[in-house]
């Protein structure tokens, strides 16, 4: 081979994954479009297309459409590409395709936070609406700290790493459950429904802030992107390759800390987007984190916005908590998608 | 460039995996680690590398040694992370790469491939490879790095004999035209006398002893260092040949 052909395969590699980038977005397209156009409410497609573009007479119309769907279908976007992205940052300084927020712990504590705030009515110095998602943010980051932080006891191995997320998945769910068994009736009620996770509070300030922690993230890992690639071939390869690999697992951790808090606080816990994400990112681009990460993003929206599609039309008239859609499809695509993956990558 | 070791001691928790040891290896020259297994060959290699936390000194060429300057290959070759060959072996260029891809990063990565034969390989994922095949990979990303010092962790422990002494052509041929200074660890005596310069012995995490092959690899020290007979001939070339016998009953 020539340098030329060297080059062509180089451009062939990133022309093949440019497109799987590109389909990804047309296909969100095609889903927010979907989205938008189904709900309880049963309005016609050219009422809708006419709200969206500002032409609707009816105001009960725009209500539903810029109030509810319009909200509800861009917070699916952004919360599945933050998970998505949680997600793949999670499996590549674990290096460990079982890892994620929800099976490491992150999600439950995040829950716990929420809990916390439904059943002992802690005094916050905000409005109520916004007392949950707070404290399912902090908690969601002292999840993050207490794996790191119990991680670094073992020179921050990722077998160490993954076995304490276990350990604090365990505690965030006993101690959930505990709260559970002293909730009131109401409370537990409440509790419940928020861990099925739902996309029904969603309003256009949530849809900010979620997008603004996203594109927070984004400068931070084009700066890691390399560093990320090389760990993935292991501490002590990538120790060798000059990187530091105890900072750059640090900084990751702030990163999933903030993308899983400010998804799971808004919406409550949703496993199985961070889980599954990265591995259809990974069987279509591998694991070039330039080509990765922005895949297990754009996927991750894709699914969470098809998972809300089908929450409200798997049942007509009513809304199916997302949180268990995703699962409830998710897990037979999971399976299939694993059985039929040809390539040994985990 | 010169690499001077002094007084290098690794411990790990109790265990103290070498202690004092002193090594000089020279530009264009291959220098052979061999010693039993846990005899400190790759803490040795590791702590030069500064992998591990280690007391002594190491310089190169006076100074103290860059990570830049290090092309190091470690021993594990179980990596099944998804990347093709082309980009396992661009990480070897990590420091110089930008979110683009720079031609004269694609043709560094070109020269060491074509080098080793695996320009065919580049893009398949090294999940797909045998374990010789990234074993070379992983070689092609060391020398991609444009290193100074070579450090080479059981290069050729996977691969069959042609590729062995291929590869230990390549090492050899590199070290010389681009005047590298390169470690290597190994466990063939022969594939030790016939490429290398001089030879380190290690034992318990100590020198042994260091010098020429025949002039350290002989009866007696393979039969107190390994604890095997061996009987010991030249080829036409005069290059030494050591032929294993028995395991020795141990002391």
């Amino acid at each position: 081979m020539t340098a030329l052909s060297l080059t062509a395969t180089y451009a062939a590699m990133g022309a093949r994954r440019a497109a799987v980038l590109v389909f990804g977005c047309v296909a969100i397209l095609v889903s927010l479009v979907l989205d938008v156009a189904t709900g309880p409410a049963f309005l016609p497609v050219a009422a809708v297309a006419k709200s969206v573009f500002g032409l609707a007479q009816d105001r009960t119309v725009d209500a539903i459409v810029w109030s509810i769907r319009l909200p509800i279908a861009f917070v699916a976007l952004v919360v599945g590409a933050a998970l998505g992205l949680s997600g793949a940052i999670m499996q590549t300084i674990l290096n460990n395709p079982l890892a994620s927020s929800y099976t490491l712990g992150v999600s439950a504590g995040a829950g716990f936070g929420a809990a916390l705030v439904i059943v002992l009515g802690v005094a916050m110095p905000v409005p109520e609406a916004w007392g949950i998602p707070l404290m399912a943010f902090l908690f969601a980051g002292i999840a993050c700290a207490g794996v790191y932080g119990i991680g670094q006891a073992r020179e921050s191995s990722p077998e160490m790493l993954v076995l304490a997320g276990i350990a604090l998945l365990f505690l965030f769910q006993a101690l959930l459950a505990l709260l559970q068994f002293v909730a009131s009736p109401e409370a537990l009620q409440q509790i419940v429904f928020w861990l099925f996770g739902s996309l029904q509070k969603a309003s256009w300030s949530k849809l900010w802030i979620i997008t603004v922690v996203l594109v927070a993230c984004i400068p931070v890992l084009v700066a890691d992107v390399w560093r990320l690639t090389a760990l993935k071939l292991g501490d002590e390869r990538a120790r060798g390759l000059g990187v530091d690999v105890r900072r750059l697992r640090l900084r990751s951790f702030v990163l999933i800390s903030a993308l899983t808090g400010v998804a799971v606080a808004f919406v409550g816990t949703i496993g199985f987007v961070g889980l599954v994400a990265p591995h259809i990112a990974r069987m279509l681009v591998g694991e070039d984190q330039r080509s990765f990460l922005p895949a297990s993003a754009l996927y991750g929206a894709l699914l969470l916005s098809l998972a809300s599609i089908a929450s409200k039309t798997v049942l007509p008239g009513a809304i199916v908590p997302i949180g268990i859609v995703t699962s409830l499809i998710g897990v037979p695509f999971f399976v299939w998608l694993i059985l039929r993956n040809r390539r040994a990558f985990w | 460039m010169k690499l001077t070791v002094e007084g290098l001691s690794v411990r790990y928790g109790v265990t103290q995996a070498i202690e004092a040891v002193d090594v000089a290896a020279h530009p264009g020259e291959v220098l052979a680690v061999i010693g039993p297994n846990g005899s400190g060959k790759s803490s040795l290699v590791k702590a030069v590398a500064g992998l591990v936390a280690h007391a002594g000194v190491v310089r190169f060429d006076g100074s103290p040694l860059r990570p830049e300057r290090i092309g190091y290959m470690p021993q594990d070759i179980g990596a099944r992370a998804a990347l093709t060959v082309l980009e396992a072996v661009l990480l070897g260029r990590l420091g110089r790469l930008g979110l683009r891809v720079r031609p004269e990063d694609l043709a560094a990565v070109e020269a060491v491939l074509g080098e080793l034969d695996l320009m065919p390989l580049a893009s398949r994922y090294l999940g797909e490879l045998s374990g010789g095949q990234r074993q070379l990979v992983f070689l092609a990303q060391a020398l991609a790095s444009e290193p100074s010092l070579l450090l080479l962790d059981e290069p050729i422990s996977a691969l069959d004999i042609r590729h062995q002494l291929e590869v230990m052509e390549i090492v050899l041929r590199m070290t010389r035209a681009r005047g590298l200074t390169t470690l290597v660890i190994l466990h063939d005596l022969n594939i030790a006398a016939r490429f290398a310069d001089r030879v380190l012995v290690m034992r318990a995490g100590r020198t042994a002893c260091c010098g020429r092959p025949e002039a350290v690899i002989d009866a007696a020290m393979v039969a107190s260092i390994f604890g095997v007979e061996a009987t010991f001939s030249s080829d036409p070339q005069g290059r030494l040949i050591v032929t294993p016998l028995r395991a020795l009953a141990a002391a």
